[in-house]
Protein backbone atom coordinates (compact mmCIF):
# COMPACT_ATOMS: atom_id res chain seq x y z
CA UNK A 1 0.00 0.00 0.00
CA UNK A 2 1.70 3.14 -1.17
CA UNK A 3 -0.72 5.99 -0.77
CA UNK A 4 -1.27 8.72 1.76
CA UNK A 5 -3.42 11.79 2.32
CA UNK A 6 -1.65 15.09 2.80
CA UNK A 7 -1.87 18.83 2.69
CA UNK A 8 0.01 21.19 0.44
CA UNK A 9 2.36 23.30 2.51
CA UNK A 10 3.98 25.35 -0.23
CA UNK A 11 6.86 25.46 -2.63
CA UNK A 12 10.55 26.07 -2.14
CA UNK A 13 13.80 24.93 -3.65
CA UNK A 14 16.39 22.53 -2.32
CA UNK A 15 19.92 21.73 -3.35
CA UNK A 16 20.64 18.44 -5.12
CA UNK A 17 23.77 16.34 -4.97
CA UNK A 18 25.99 18.48 -7.17
CA UNK A 19 24.53 21.65 -5.77
CA UNK A 20 21.96 22.03 -8.53
CA UNK A 21 18.70 23.60 -7.48
CA UNK A 22 15.57 21.46 -7.45
CA UNK A 23 12.13 23.14 -7.27
CA UNK A 24 9.93 21.22 -4.85
CA UNK A 25 6.47 21.25 -3.33
CA UNK A 26 6.36 20.44 0.36
CA UNK A 27 3.51 18.17 1.45
CA UNK A 28 2.45 17.47 5.02
CA UNK A 29 1.75 13.76 4.47
CA UNK A 30 0.07 11.80 7.19
CA UNK A 31 -0.04 10.35 9.71
CA UNK A 32 -3.00 8.51 8.23
CA UNK A 33 -5.07 5.75 9.81
CA UNK A 34 -6.46 2.82 7.89
CA UNK A 35 -10.15 3.25 8.63
CA UNK A 36 -11.63 0.53 6.47
CA UNK A 37 -10.68 -2.24 4.07
CA UNK A 38 -12.83 -2.74 1.01
CA UNK A 39 -12.54 -6.32 -0.16
CA UNK A 40 -13.53 -8.14 -3.30
CA UNK A 41 -15.85 -10.47 -1.38
CA UNK A 42 -17.65 -7.83 0.60
CA UNK A 43 -17.60 -4.73 -1.55
CA UNK A 44 -16.83 -6.02 -5.04
CA UNK A 45 -13.54 -4.11 -5.28
CA UNK A 46 -10.30 -3.79 -3.42
CA UNK A 47 -9.48 -0.50 -1.76
CA UNK A 48 -8.15 0.98 1.45
CA UNK A 49 -9.92 3.83 3.18
CA UNK A 50 -7.56 6.21 4.94
CA UNK A 51 -8.32 8.96 7.43
CA UNK A 52 -6.23 12.07 7.89
CA UNK A 53 -5.93 15.00 10.27
CA UNK A 54 -7.04 14.55 13.83
CA UNK A 55 -9.80 16.89 14.91
CA UNK A 56 -9.55 18.43 18.34
CA UNK A 57 -12.76 18.11 20.40
CA UNK A 58 -15.06 21.10 20.85
CA UNK A 59 -14.50 23.32 23.86
CA UNK A 60 -17.15 21.48 25.81
CA UNK A 61 -15.36 18.22 25.13
CA UNK A 62 -17.81 16.91 22.52
CA UNK A 63 -16.61 15.36 19.31
CA UNK A 64 -16.84 17.48 16.18
CA UNK A 65 -17.98 14.48 14.19
CA UNK A 66 -21.50 13.22 13.84
CA UNK A 67 -22.31 10.06 15.74
CA UNK A 68 -22.37 7.87 12.61
CA UNK A 69 -18.93 9.11 11.63
CA UNK A 70 -17.66 8.62 15.18
CA UNK A 71 -19.08 5.11 15.15
CA UNK A 72 -17.34 4.39 11.86
CA UNK A 73 -14.00 5.13 13.53
CA UNK A 74 -14.87 3.25 16.70
CA UNK A 75 -16.04 -0.20 15.85
CA UNK A 76 -14.81 -3.73 16.36
CA UNK A 77 -11.66 -3.48 18.42
CA UNK A 78 -10.73 -0.22 16.73
CA UNK A 79 -10.82 3.16 18.44
CA UNK A 80 -9.41 5.87 16.18
CA UNK A 81 -9.28 9.59 16.93
CA UNK A 82 -11.67 11.93 15.12
CA UNK A 83 -10.46 12.38 11.58
CA UNK A 84 -11.33 15.24 9.27
CA UNK A 85 -10.82 13.55 5.91
CA UNK A 86 -11.60 10.03 4.75
CA UNK A 87 -10.46 8.96 1.29
CA UNK A 88 -10.28 5.65 -0.54
CA UNK A 89 -7.32 4.33 -2.47
CA UNK A 90 -7.82 1.52 -4.97
CA UNK A 91 -5.16 -1.13 -4.47
CA UNK A 92 -4.19 -4.42 -6.05
CA UNK A 93 -3.19 -6.09 -2.84
CA UNK A 94 -4.63 -5.58 0.61
CA UNK A 95 -1.45 -5.53 2.64
CA UNK A 96 -2.65 -3.35 5.52
CA UNK A 97 -5.00 -3.83 8.45
CA UNK A 98 -7.73 -1.65 9.84
CA UNK A 99 -6.39 0.67 12.50
CA UNK A 100 -2.87 0.67 11.12
CA UNK A 101 -1.00 4.01 10.90
CA UNK A 102 0.70 5.14 7.71
CA UNK A 103 3.39 7.79 7.77
CA UNK A 104 5.36 9.73 5.21
CA UNK A 105 8.13 7.13 5.42
CA UNK A 106 6.18 4.66 3.29
CA UNK A 107 7.84 6.61 0.46
CA UNK A 108 11.55 6.80 -0.22
CA UNK A 109 13.54 9.42 -2.04
CA UNK A 110 13.58 8.60 -5.74
CA UNK A 111 10.09 7.09 -5.72
CA UNK A 112 7.71 8.21 -8.43
CA UNK A 113 4.29 9.35 -7.26
CA UNK A 114 1.04 10.71 -8.68
CA UNK A 115 -0.49 13.59 -6.75
CA UNK A 116 -4.23 14.32 -6.85
CA UNK A 117 -5.60 17.67 -5.76
CA UNK A 118 -8.31 20.20 -6.43
CA UNK A 119 -7.15 23.00 -8.70
CA UNK A 120 -7.55 26.61 -7.64
CA UNK A 121 -10.98 28.01 -8.47
CA UNK A 122 -10.85 30.73 -11.08
CA UNK A 123 -14.53 31.67 -11.02
CA UNK A 124 -16.31 32.62 -14.23
CA UNK A 125 -13.41 32.83 -16.64
CA UNK A 126 -13.37 34.00 -20.24
CA UNK A 127 -12.25 31.99 -23.24
CA UNK A 128 -8.74 33.43 -23.26
CA UNK A 129 -7.95 32.17 -19.77
CA UNK A 130 -10.15 29.09 -19.86
CA UNK A 131 -9.41 27.66 -23.28
CA UNK A 132 -6.30 29.51 -24.36
CA UNK A 133 -8.02 31.43 -27.17
CA UNK A 134 -5.97 34.15 -28.83
CA UNK A 135 -6.64 37.76 -28.14
CA UNK A 136 -7.97 39.99 -30.90
CA UNK A 137 -6.10 43.09 -32.07
CA UNK A 138 -5.96 46.02 -29.69
CA UNK A 139 -5.60 48.50 -32.55
CA UNK A 140 -6.76 48.98 -36.16
CA UNK A 141 -10.02 50.63 -35.18
CA UNK A 142 -10.81 47.85 -32.74
CA UNK A 143 -12.52 48.61 -29.49
CA UNK A 144 -13.72 46.47 -26.58
CA UNK A 145 -13.12 43.17 -28.38
CA UNK A 146 -9.65 42.20 -27.23
CA UNK A 147 -10.69 39.16 -25.25
CA UNK A 148 -13.94 38.34 -27.06
CA UNK A 149 -14.26 34.76 -28.32
CA UNK A 150 -15.00 35.67 -31.95
CA UNK A 151 -17.42 33.63 -34.00
CA UNK A 152 -19.11 30.73 -32.26
CA UNK A 153 -20.68 29.23 -35.40
CA UNK A 154 -21.97 29.69 -38.93
CA UNK A 155 -25.23 31.30 -40.05
CA UNK A 156 -28.54 29.65 -40.98
CA UNK A 157 -26.78 26.38 -41.77
CA UNK A 158 -26.81 24.87 -39.17
CA UNK A 159 -28.65 27.75 -37.50
CA UNK A 160 -27.47 26.78 -34.05
CA UNK A 161 -24.34 26.64 -31.99
CA UNK A 162 -22.58 23.29 -31.99
CA UNK A 163 -22.64 21.32 -28.78
CA UNK A 164 -19.41 21.48 -26.86
CA UNK A 165 -18.36 24.83 -28.34
CA UNK A 166 -15.81 26.28 -25.98
CA UNK A 167 -17.11 29.34 -24.23
CA UNK A 168 -16.65 31.28 -21.02
CA UNK A 169 -17.69 29.64 -17.77
CA UNK A 170 -16.60 28.26 -14.44
CA UNK A 171 -12.96 27.31 -14.37
CA UNK A 172 -10.84 25.53 -11.81
CA UNK A 173 -11.91 23.66 -8.71
CA UNK A 174 -11.49 20.42 -10.65
CA UNK A 175 -9.87 17.23 -9.51
CA UNK A 176 -6.46 17.22 -11.15
CA UNK A 177 -3.82 14.51 -11.12
CA UNK A 178 -0.17 15.23 -11.77
CA UNK A 179 1.64 12.06 -12.70
CA UNK A 180 5.15 10.81 -12.20
CA UNK A 181 6.59 13.30 -9.74
CA UNK A 182 9.87 12.42 -8.10
CA UNK A 183 10.03 12.27 -4.31
CA UNK A 184 13.02 14.42 -3.39
CA UNK A 185 12.87 14.57 0.40
CA UNK A 186 11.22 12.34 3.00
CA UNK A 187 11.16 13.60 6.57
CA UNK A 188 9.75 10.75 8.63
CA UNK A 189 9.92 12.68 11.86
CA UNK A 190 7.81 15.62 10.72
CA UNK A 191 5.82 13.59 8.18
CA UNK A 192 6.91 15.78 5.32
CA UNK A 193 7.38 14.91 1.68
CA UNK A 194 8.90 17.11 -0.97
CA UNK A 195 8.14 16.26 -4.57
CA UNK A 196 9.82 17.76 -7.60
CA UNK A 197 7.68 20.31 -9.37
CA UNK A 198 4.27 21.76 -8.71
CA UNK A 199 1.09 20.21 -7.44
CA UNK A 200 -2.54 21.25 -8.02
CA UNK A 201 -4.44 23.50 -5.63
CA UNK A 202 -3.84 26.21 -3.11
CA UNK A 203 -1.66 25.93 -0.04
CA UNK A 204 -3.50 23.99 2.63
CA UNK A 205 -5.40 22.00 0.00
CA UNK A 206 -5.94 18.28 0.50
CA UNK A 207 -3.78 16.04 -1.65
CA UNK A 208 -3.70 12.33 -2.34
CA UNK A 209 -0.21 11.00 -2.92
CA UNK A 210 0.06 7.56 -4.43
CA UNK A 211 2.52 5.38 -6.21
CA UNK A 212 2.80 6.46 -9.82
CA UNK A 213 0.87 4.56 -12.47
CA UNK A 214 3.69 5.12 -14.88
CA UNK A 215 6.62 2.78 -14.58
CA UNK A 216 4.59 0.37 -12.48
CA UNK A 217 3.97 -3.08 -13.84
CA UNK B 1 2.96 26.29 7.48
CA UNK B 2 6.12 28.25 6.73
CA UNK B 3 7.80 26.56 9.67
CA UNK B 4 7.28 23.27 7.91
CA UNK B 5 9.05 24.58 4.83
CA UNK B 6 11.90 25.86 6.94
CA UNK B 7 12.37 22.35 8.28
CA UNK B 8 13.55 21.23 4.86
CA UNK B 9 15.89 24.08 4.19
CA UNK B 10 19.61 23.79 3.93
CA UNK B 11 21.64 24.99 6.86
CA UNK B 12 23.26 28.36 7.07
CA UNK B 13 26.70 27.87 5.59
CA UNK B 14 28.35 30.00 8.23
CA UNK B 15 29.68 32.52 5.74
CA UNK B 16 30.49 35.99 7.04
CA UNK B 17 27.50 38.31 7.10
CA UNK B 18 27.45 40.08 3.74
CA UNK B 19 26.20 43.59 3.11
CA UNK B 20 25.76 45.67 -0.04
CA UNK B 21 28.96 47.50 -0.86
CA UNK B 22 31.24 44.73 0.36
CA UNK B 23 34.08 43.78 -1.90
CA UNK B 24 34.29 40.01 -1.80
CA UNK B 25 36.10 37.02 -3.21
CA UNK B 26 33.70 34.16 -3.85
CA UNK B 27 35.37 30.77 -4.13
CA UNK B 28 33.30 28.53 -6.35
CA UNK B 29 33.58 24.82 -6.80
CA UNK B 30 33.50 24.04 -10.51
CA UNK B 31 33.10 20.47 -11.72
CA UNK B 32 34.51 19.72 -15.15
CA UNK B 33 33.93 16.10 -16.04
CA UNK B 34 35.38 14.36 -13.02
CA UNK B 35 37.85 17.08 -12.22
CA UNK B 36 36.98 19.64 -9.61
CA UNK B 37 38.58 23.02 -9.26
CA UNK B 38 38.04 26.28 -7.45
CA UNK B 39 37.30 29.49 -9.30
CA UNK B 40 37.35 32.86 -7.64
CA UNK B 41 34.95 35.66 -8.54
CA UNK B 42 36.11 38.98 -7.18
CA UNK B 43 33.86 42.00 -7.06
CA UNK B 44 31.42 44.15 -5.15
CA UNK B 45 28.14 42.98 -3.67
CA UNK B 46 25.47 45.17 -5.25
CA UNK B 47 22.43 43.25 -4.09
CA UNK B 48 21.57 40.89 -1.26
CA UNK B 49 18.25 39.10 -1.03
CA UNK B 50 17.36 37.08 2.01
CA UNK B 51 14.84 34.29 2.21
CA UNK B 52 15.93 30.88 3.36
CA UNK B 53 17.02 28.59 0.56
CA UNK B 54 16.32 31.26 -2.01
CA UNK B 55 18.70 33.78 -0.45
CA UNK B 56 21.09 35.13 -3.06
CA UNK B 57 23.51 37.93 -3.72
CA UNK B 58 24.85 39.59 -6.83
CA UNK B 59 28.50 40.44 -7.29
CA UNK B 60 29.66 42.95 -9.89
CA UNK B 61 33.17 43.09 -11.23
CA UNK B 62 34.82 44.94 -14.07
CA UNK B 63 36.35 42.45 -16.49
CA UNK B 64 38.85 43.24 -19.23
CA UNK B 65 38.12 46.19 -21.54
CA UNK B 66 36.04 47.78 -18.81
CA UNK B 67 33.12 45.41 -19.33
CA UNK B 68 30.99 45.01 -16.25
CA UNK B 69 30.15 41.42 -15.30
CA UNK B 70 27.52 40.57 -12.71
CA UNK B 71 26.98 37.16 -11.28
CA UNK B 72 24.30 36.05 -8.84
CA UNK B 73 25.02 33.31 -6.31
CA UNK B 74 22.72 31.36 -4.07
CA UNK B 75 23.88 32.04 -0.56
CA UNK B 76 23.31 28.49 0.67
CA UNK B 77 24.55 26.70 -2.40
CA UNK B 78 26.98 23.88 -1.69
CA UNK B 79 28.87 25.02 -4.79
CA UNK B 80 30.22 27.99 -2.88
CA UNK B 81 33.37 26.94 -1.11
CA UNK B 82 34.19 30.12 0.75
CA UNK B 83 33.44 33.84 0.78
CA UNK B 84 36.09 36.34 1.82
CA UNK B 85 35.26 39.93 2.56
CA UNK B 86 38.11 42.14 1.40
CA UNK B 87 36.66 45.58 2.10
CA UNK B 88 33.42 47.06 3.31
CA UNK B 89 32.01 50.33 2.09
CA UNK B 90 29.68 52.93 3.47
CA UNK B 91 26.51 52.85 1.42
CA UNK B 92 23.05 54.28 1.95
CA UNK B 93 21.10 52.01 -0.32
CA UNK B 94 20.19 48.33 -0.27
CA UNK B 95 20.60 47.85 -4.01
CA UNK B 96 23.60 49.49 -5.57
CA UNK B 97 22.33 49.54 -9.13
CA UNK B 98 23.77 53.01 -9.54
CA UNK B 99 27.18 51.37 -9.74
CA UNK B 100 26.25 50.07 -13.17
CA UNK B 101 26.53 53.43 -14.83
CA UNK B 102 29.85 54.21 -13.23
CA UNK B 103 33.47 53.42 -13.83
CA UNK B 104 36.85 54.67 -12.70
CA UNK B 105 36.82 57.41 -10.08
CA UNK B 106 33.06 57.70 -9.79
CA UNK B 107 32.81 54.01 -9.01
CA UNK B 108 34.69 54.42 -5.73
CA UNK B 109 32.90 54.02 -2.43
CA UNK B 110 33.98 55.28 0.94
CA UNK B 111 35.41 52.56 3.12
CA UNK B 112 33.65 51.52 6.29
CA UNK B 113 35.98 50.43 9.05
CA UNK B 114 34.56 47.65 11.16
Amino acid sequence: MKGIIGKKVGMTQVFGEDGQVVPVTVIQAGPCYVTQIRSEEKDGYKAVQLGFEELPPKRNGDSRLTKPKRGHLKRGGMDLPDLRYLREFRVRELDVEEGQVLRADIFETGDRVDVVGTSKGRGFAGTVKRHGFNRQPKTHGQSDRERAPGSIGATSTPGRVMKGTRMAGRMGGDRVTVQNLEVVVVDAEKNLLAVRGSVPGARGGVLLVKQSRKGRR
Amino acid sequence: MTDLIKALEAEDRGFPELAPGDTVRVHLRIVEGNRERIQVFHGMVIRLRKGGNDANFTVRRIASHGVGVERTFLLRSPRIEKIEIMRRAKVRRAQLYYMRGRQGKSARLKERRV
